[in-house]
C-alpha cells in the first residue's frame, strides 16, 4: 500500500454519508492491521524455529511443505482440534478469561502503531502512553491464568510474573522518557518526523543507554528468555500455562508472540526512526527512496525479533534474585542517568 | 452538554460506595479497595469541574491524588502482609487484643 | 443525546462495578471488578477531555496498583478468611450512615455555584497539546506540591520496605 491508496481511501466515496465512510474505512484498517500481524504472529514461530535450529545446528521444522513452511498452519489446525481440559477445582470464569485478557492487550496495543507515514488506526496525542498501558495489562493474563487454574506450578509462575512485570515496568517507561524528551511529544508519529528532522536519522545515536535500558527491560517484559522465570520449563513444567490445553494454550501463545511483535514495534518506530531511513544514507544512496516506507518497517522489526531469538539460543536463564537485582539496581539508576543527560543536553542545545 | 451537577453526583455516589465499603467489610484488602474506591470518587468530581471551570488545577490535583494513592497502597498493603505473618488472619475482627 | 446514552453507560457500570467490587466474598472478584471500574472512570475522563489523566488512570491504577493487591492476594494463604463472616454485625449501621452522608452531598451539589472560568479553555489546551498544558501547568504553578508529592513517595517507598522486610538475624 502506499498513500495514494489512503488518499483514495479518503476521497473516493460512492456516495456514501462521510461519518458512515469514516467508520468503514476504520474497520477495513483494523481488519488489515489484525490480520497482517496475525500472518507475522503465526510466521514468528516458524521463524524461531528456524532460527533457533540453525543456531544448533539443526534443521528446524522440515516436514509440512517445502521447508516445512506450512508448519504455523498445521499447528494452528492441531490446537483448534485438541480437547479442552479444565481442571476440577479451577475458577471457571476467570480461567476462560484469563487467555483472552491477554491477547486483547497485546492487540489492542496495535491501534496506535503507524505502520508507515499516515496508516494508524488511532492517531492520538498521547500514543507512547497508551503503549505502556496497554502493555501493563497483559500481565493480567498471566497472574489470572496462574491463580485461576488451582496448580502449585501454575501458581508459582504467575507469583514471579506479577512481581517481574511490576519491577521492569518501571525502567521500561523511564527508558523512553529520554525519547520523549528529545521528540518533545507523545505522538509516535510525531516522534518519527522527529527523528528524521533529527541528523544522525535515528535516536538510537543519541540514546544508546536508553535504548539498553529498553531492549532488557521489553525481553524481561514479555516474559522472554532468559527472563523466562514465569514459565521456566525446567523448573515449573510451563509456568502459568501448565493447566491450559487446545485453543486456550495457542491464545497464550499468540499473546506472547504479538506482545514480542508490539515491543519490537516500539524499539523500531522510537529508536530506529521507524518507517524512514537516516537522511545521510538517502544522500548517499538516492535511489533507496523508491522503496515504501512499510519495508524498512518490517524489516527492522525483523532484525528485533531476531535479536530476541539469538538472546535466546544463546544466554542462560538468571535466577530470580539475580533478576530483581538487575531491575532495580542496574537498569533503573541507568535509565535516570539517561533522562538527566538528555534533558541537560536539550537544554545546552536550546540555549544556543 | 451533560450538566457539571450529574458529574459531581456521580463522584458522591461513588464516594458513599467506598465509604460503606470502608465502615462495613471484615477483610482489610477489601477496605483498602474501598478507600481506592472514595478516591476516584473525588477524582470523578475534580477532573469535571476542571473541564467545565477551564482551569486545569483540577486534574493537576487529580495527579497529586494518584500519587498518595498509590503510597498509601504500597504502605497499606506491606501492613497487610505483617499482619498476616504475625496473626495467620486479615480479618479486622480478629484484632482484638487491645480489648480492655 | 449519544452524549447523555455514553454518559448514563459508563455511570451505570460505575456505579454498579463499585458496588459489586466492595461485597464480593472472594477479593481476588473484587479486584478484577475494580480493574473494570478503573477502565470505565478512564473512559468517563475522556469524555471530559482529559486524556492525560485517563492514561495516568488506566497505567497506575490498571497496571501498578491492582497488580501490587494481586500479588499480596497471591502472597497470602486466604483460604480461611474467605469462609469467615463478610460484614460487620452492626452494617446496617453502616448503611444508614453512608447513605446519610450522601444526601448531604447530593443536597448541597444543588446549590453550587461555580466561579469564573479559568484560562485552559478548550480551543487553548487544543493549540498546545493537553501534555503540554498539564506539564506547563504542574511544574511551574504546582512545582512546590509537585516536589512534597515526590518526598511522599519517597517515605512511602522506605515505609513498605521497613514494614513488610523480614528481620535479619
Amino acid at each position: 500500500m502506499t498513500p495514494d491508496v489512503l488518499k483514495f481511501m479518503e476521497t473516493a466515496r460512492y456516495g456514501i454519508p462521510q461519518e458512515l465512510w469514516t467508520i468503514l474505512v476504520i474497520i477495513v484498517k483494523i481488519a488489515v492491521v489484525l490480520g497482517a500481524v496475525m500472518l507475522h504472529v503465526a510466521y514468528a514461530t516458524y521463524f524461531e524455529r528456524k532460527v533457533i535450529g540453525r543456531m544448533q545446528n539443526r534443521l528446524g521444522p522440515m516436514v509440512v511443505g517445502p521447508y516445512g513452511i506450512l508448519q504455523p498452519i498445521a499447528d494452528g489446525i492441531k490446537s483448534f482440534f485438541k480437547e479442552d481440559i479444565i481442571p476440577s477445582n479451577a475458577d471457571k470464569p476467570m480461567f476462560f478469561m484469563a487467555p483472552v485478557l491477554g491477547l486483547m492487550a497485546a492487540l489492542s496495543s496495535l491501534a496506535v502503531v503507524p505502520f508507515f507515514n499516515g496508516f494508524v488506526i488511532a492517531n492520538i496525542n498521547i500514543g507512547l502512553l497508551f503503549l505502556f498501558a496497554m502493555s501493563s495489562l497483559a500481565v493480567y493474563g498471566v497472574i489470572l491464568g496462574g491463580w485461576s487454574s488451582n496448580s502449585k506450578y501454575s501458581f508459582l509462575g504467575s507469583l514471579r510474573a506479577s512481581a517481574q512485570v511490576i519491577s521492569y515496568e518501571v525502567p521500561l517507561g523511564l527508558s523512553l522518557v529520554g525519547v520523549m524528551i528529545m521528540a518533545g511529544s507523545l505522538n509516535i508519529t510525531e516522534i518519527v518526523n522527529a527523528q528524521s528532522r533529527y541528523p544522525g536519522g535515528m535516536y538510537i545515536i543519541a540514546q544508546w543507554l536508553g535504548f539498553f535500558v529498553f531492549v532488557i527491560s521489553a525481553i524481561a517484559e514479555t516474559n522472554r528468555s532468559p527472563f523466562d522465570l514465569p514459565e521456566a520449563e525446567t523448573e515449573l513444567i510451563a509456568g502459568f500455562f501448565t493447566e491450559y490445553s487446545g485453543m486456550r494454550f495457542a491464545l497464550f501463545f499468540m499473546a506472547e508472540y504479538a506482545g514480542m511483535i508490539i515491543m519490537c514495534s516500539i524499539a523500531v518506530l522510537c529508536f530506529l526512526g521507524g518507517w524512514t531511513i537516516p537522511p545521510f544514507v538517502l544522500k548517499l544512496l538516492p535511489f533507496l527512496a523508491v522503496v515504501p516506507g512499510v519495508v524498512w518497517f518490517v524489516m527492522k522489526l525483523y532484525v528485533c525479533i531476531f535479536f530476541y531469538y539469538w538472546i535466546r539460543a544463546t544466554l542462560p536463564r538468571y535466577r530470580y534474585d539475580q533478576l530483581m537485582a538487575i531491575g532495580w539496581k542496574v537498569l533503573i539508576p541507568l535509565a535516570l542517568v539517561n533522562i538527566v543527560i538528555t534533558a541537560i543536553m536539550k537544554l545546552l542545545v536550546h540555549a544556543k | 452538554m451533560i450538566p457539571l451537577n450529574w458529574y459531581m453526583w456521580l463522584g458522591g455516589i461513588v464516594f458513599c460506595i467506598g465509604v460503606f465499603g470502608f465502615v462495613t467489610r471484615r477483610n482489610i484488602i477489601i477496605m483498602l479497595l474501598s478507600v481506592e474506591i472514595m478516591f476516584n470518587g473525588v477524582n470523578i468530581s475534580l477532573v469535571a469541574l476542571s473541564h467545565y471551570l477551564e482551569d486545569l488545577a483540577g486534574q493537576v490535583l487529580v495527579f497529586f491524588i494518584i500519587a498518595v494513592a498509590a503510597a498509601e497502597a504500597a504502605i497499606g498493603l506491606a501492613l497487610v502482609i505483617l499482619l498476616f505473618r504475625n496473626k495467620e488472619t486479615i480479618t479486622v475482627d480478629d484484632l482484638n487484643e487491645l480489648k480492655g | 443525546m449519544i452524549n447523555k446514552i455514553f454518559f448514563f453507560y459508563f455511570s451505570a457500570v460505575i456505579v454498579a462495578m463499585s458496588l459489586m467490587a466492595i461485597t464480593r466474598r472472594n477479593v481476588m472478584h473484587g479486584v478484577l471488578y475494580m480493574l473494570l471500574l478503573f477502565f470505565h472512570i478512564a473512559g468517563l475522563y475522556l469524555f471530559l477531555n482529559a486524556e492525560f489523566i485517563s492514561a495516568v488512570q488506566v497505567i497506575v491504577y490498571a497496571g501498578a496498583i491492582m497488580v501490587l493487591f494481586l500479588f499480596v492476594i497471591m502472597l497470602l494463604n486466604l483460604r480461611e478468611d474467605i469462609l469467615k463472616k463478610q460484614f460487620i454485625g452492626t452494617w446496617p449501621m453502616g448503611l444508614v450512615a453512608s447513605a446519610g452522608i450522601l444526601m448531604v452531598l447530593l443536597l448541597s451539589m444543588l446549590t453550587v455555584k461555580t466561579g469564573e472560568k479559568g484560562f485552559w479553555g478548550i480551543a487553548q489546551i487544543e493549540s498546545v497539546t493537553q501534555t503540554v498544558a498539564i506539564g506547563t501547568t504542574l511544574y511551574t504553578q504546582y512545582l512546590f506540591p509537585f516536589e512534597v508529592a515526590s518526598l511522599v513517595l519517597l517515605v512511602a517507598i522506605i515505609g513498605a520496605i521497613v514494614l513488610a522486610k523480614k528481620r535479619l538475624k
